[in-house]
């Protein structure tokens, strides 16, 4: 029973109802002292509000039978079972080894390679060559992927260049995006080929915040350059290699479907096909709506709880973190 | 970063002679796909499709297909259509951003600190594709430019990236102002945005960026074709097979001939804009992806 105005007016107030009547006060009065701090707060709230929170509330069509035309609250309840039948689903296995086995190949062939670029930059006195390299592999981080993905098309046909290229050693020509075998080095050497430039930003700027007086006193102890690259260089910028691959390895359930899309085809999908690329497909290609909204729901909650645990650990180890 | 004069040694040449040789092929190796893309784009398509192999100059130099490419009503329609997004969409992000950042940048904002994570939050968790899609169905947006500019008006990262600058302008300057009488609208453009140019140019480069490249939302929420932005009309050209849409002057004979420099053309055509931009905001960038590897 909530009690009436002019009763709680005679009960003192608790302390804690007291503190929240007067903090809701104090909004108040905060907002008539500067009330454009609140107009422009507003659009950005509605914002996330309408674009982010509506949306997670209309997650819940994953626990029902959607339809449009009953919307999200007449649709009827239907529990667990889009969940269940994903699981026990013949694709269940499919996607997750191959969302899993391509975040494999992206830290084993994609980590390491713009830091080993980076290195190698790094030994470079000339800044002209340096500025040159620099530059012209940052180049492919600027093309769009679809524009990415034509090239790749175009050079994986059965003539074009890359079949030319490998015809000379007897290879026999076959359209390389239509063998699954091959869809996971195709897009994971594009990838480095798009990205390795971009990559060595971060590690060059740690490198260029190492001490130069541990070089010196290395090379007054006869250090050679791979002795100086091994106990100076190395050392300086592991935080920074440890942080990235932590954050990497909080995305490895969230490969991204945008390329696969542009790139897979039915006769790949063994290999191709990932969780993100299932859900379009599932959810607004073949209109199983709530079964494509429990598989994409199924996924935030693995990939939120993959960050928070990886940004746990990165605190742990490093006293940095995202938040 | 001038250092390490002690090269002398036997071993130290080698491995200078073996490191500018690999980062030479390197950048070859990466550049040579787009050279290969434009000597393509400027051949004979009869000869070019006898051709196997390494092109190393274009065969029988000339420019008909690019001629064909600008004859292409849906590429210079797909431009049109993604310079509207671009500029309606800077407008926006930049506007609702700022807003965003400036007020949360505000020491005595109440609530600052749940408000934040009512924001940052969005960024690790999201209610999946198709509850997002239903959402923009719902506000009546699919089928018309608002639907790829709206759902991306703010990105959470850009708003945090823009309060972080935004707290490092010394809190003094605000006062004076706001003893001069300025509101905090007048605060955030004449004093903050000013004051945080370069970041306000990495924002900008990072939205028109994203606005640039986005395919995929355009994909799904327009289906009318003349409201196709660029990138979606190169899926089209480049990805699903249509070359015979493309060469709409071309008579059918010639349509698959020429259809394969066409694509090289298109490519070139998509790309040159950005490429050719790109070295004077490289700086910019560089800025960028510091700021972000900082924050996360």
């Amino acid at each position: 029973m909530a009690k009436h105005p002019s009763q709680v007016q005679h009960t003192t107030l608790l302390p804690a109802a007291r503190t929240k009547i007067l903090g809701r006060w104090g909004l108040l009065k905060d907002i008539r002292k500067n009330p454009w701090l609140y107009i422009m707060l507003t659009p950005v709230l509605l914002y996330f509000t309408v674009f982010n929170y509506y949306p997670m509330y209309g997650a819940l069509i994953a626990f029902k039978d959607f339809s449009p035309r009953l919307g999200i609250m007449g649709s009827p309840w239907v529990g667990w079972e889009h969940f269940e039948s994903f699981f026990q689903g013949i694709y269940f296995w499919r996607v997750i080894k191959n969302t899993l086995l391509i975040s494999f190949y992206e830290l084993v062939f994609g980590f390491p390679a713009p830091l080993i670029l980076a290195l190698l930059l790094n030994e470079v006195r000339k800044t002209v060559f340096k500025r040159t390299v620099q530059t012209l592999t940052y180049m492919p981080h600027f093309i769009s992927l679809v524009v990415v993905c034509g090239i790749i098309k175009e050079f994986t046909m059965s003539d074009g260049i890359i079949n030319d290229l490998l015809s000379f050693f007897g290879w026999e020509r076959v359209s390389l995006l239509l063998e699954s075998e091959y869809f996971r080095t195709i897009f994971i050497s594009s990838g480095i080929w798009q990205n390795i430039g971009w990559g060595t930003i971060i590690y060059l700027a740690a490198l260029s915040g190492i001490d130069q007086e541990q070089y010196e006193a290395a090379r007054m102890d006869g250090a050679s350059r791979w002795k100086q690259m091994h106990h100076v260089t190395l050392p300086g910028i592991l935080p920074t290699i440890i942080i990235l691959f932590i954050l990497e390895m909080g995305r490895i359930m969230n490969v991204g479907g945008e390329k696969i899309i542009l790139l897979y085809n039915p006769s790949i999908y063994d290999t191709a096909d990932v969780i993100s690329s299932y859900v379009y497909r599932m959810g607004l290609q073949e209109f199983d709506y709530s079964f494509g909204s429990a598989v994409g729901l199924f996924n935030s909650a693995i990939n939120f709880t993959l960050v928070i645990c990886s940004n746990w650990l990165s605190r742990k180890m490093n006293n940095t973190s995202l938040w | 970063m001038m250092r390490r004069r002690e090269g002398a040694s036997i071993g130290g040449k080698i491995f200078d002679v073996f490191n500018y040789t690999l980062l030479t092929v390197l950048t070859i190796c990466t550049l040579y796909p787009l050279i290969y893309v434009l000597f393509a784009s400027l051949s004979e398509p009869t000869l070019y499709m006898q051709h196997s192999g390494i092109l190393w100059k274009p065969l029988h130099f000339n420019f008909n297909a690019y001629r064909l490419v600008f004859e292409n009503p849906m590429i210079i329609r797909g431009y049109l259509n993604t310079f509207i997004v671009l500029a309606g969409g800077l407008v926006l992000n930049i506007i609702l951003t700022a807003f965003g950042a400036y007020a949360l940048s505000r020491k005595g904002l109440r609530y600052r600190k749940q408000l934040m994570l009512f924001i940052v939050f969005t960024m690790f968790f999201n209610g999946g594709l198709i509850p997002l899609y239903f959402t923009v169905k719902g506000l009546g947006l699919t089928n018309t430019l608002w639907s790829l500019i709206i759902p991306q008006a703010i990105s959470a990262f850009n708003l945090i990236i823009m309060r972080t600058a935004f707290e490092a302008v010394p809190d003094s300057l605000e006062e004076s102002a706001k003893i001069d009488g300025a509101n905090e609208f007048v605060i955030l453009f004449r004093i903050m945005i000013p004051l945080c140019m370069p970041v306000m140019a990495v924002m900008l480069l990072y939205y028109g960026v994203s606005h640039w490249n986005s395919w995929f939302n355009a994909m799904i929420y327009v289906q009318d074709r003349s409201l196709y932005p660029l990138q979606l009309v190169l899926r089209e050209l480049l990805l699903l097979n249509d070359a015979s849409s493309m060469a709409t002057g071309a008579s059918g004979g010639e349509v698959a001939v020429i259809g394969e420099t066409l694509k090289h053309a298109t490519i070139i055509v998509a790309t040159v804009p950005i490429l050719f931009v790109y070295p004077f905001l490289q700086k910019y960038f560089v800025k960028g992806a510091m700021i972000g590897a900082i924050k996360g």
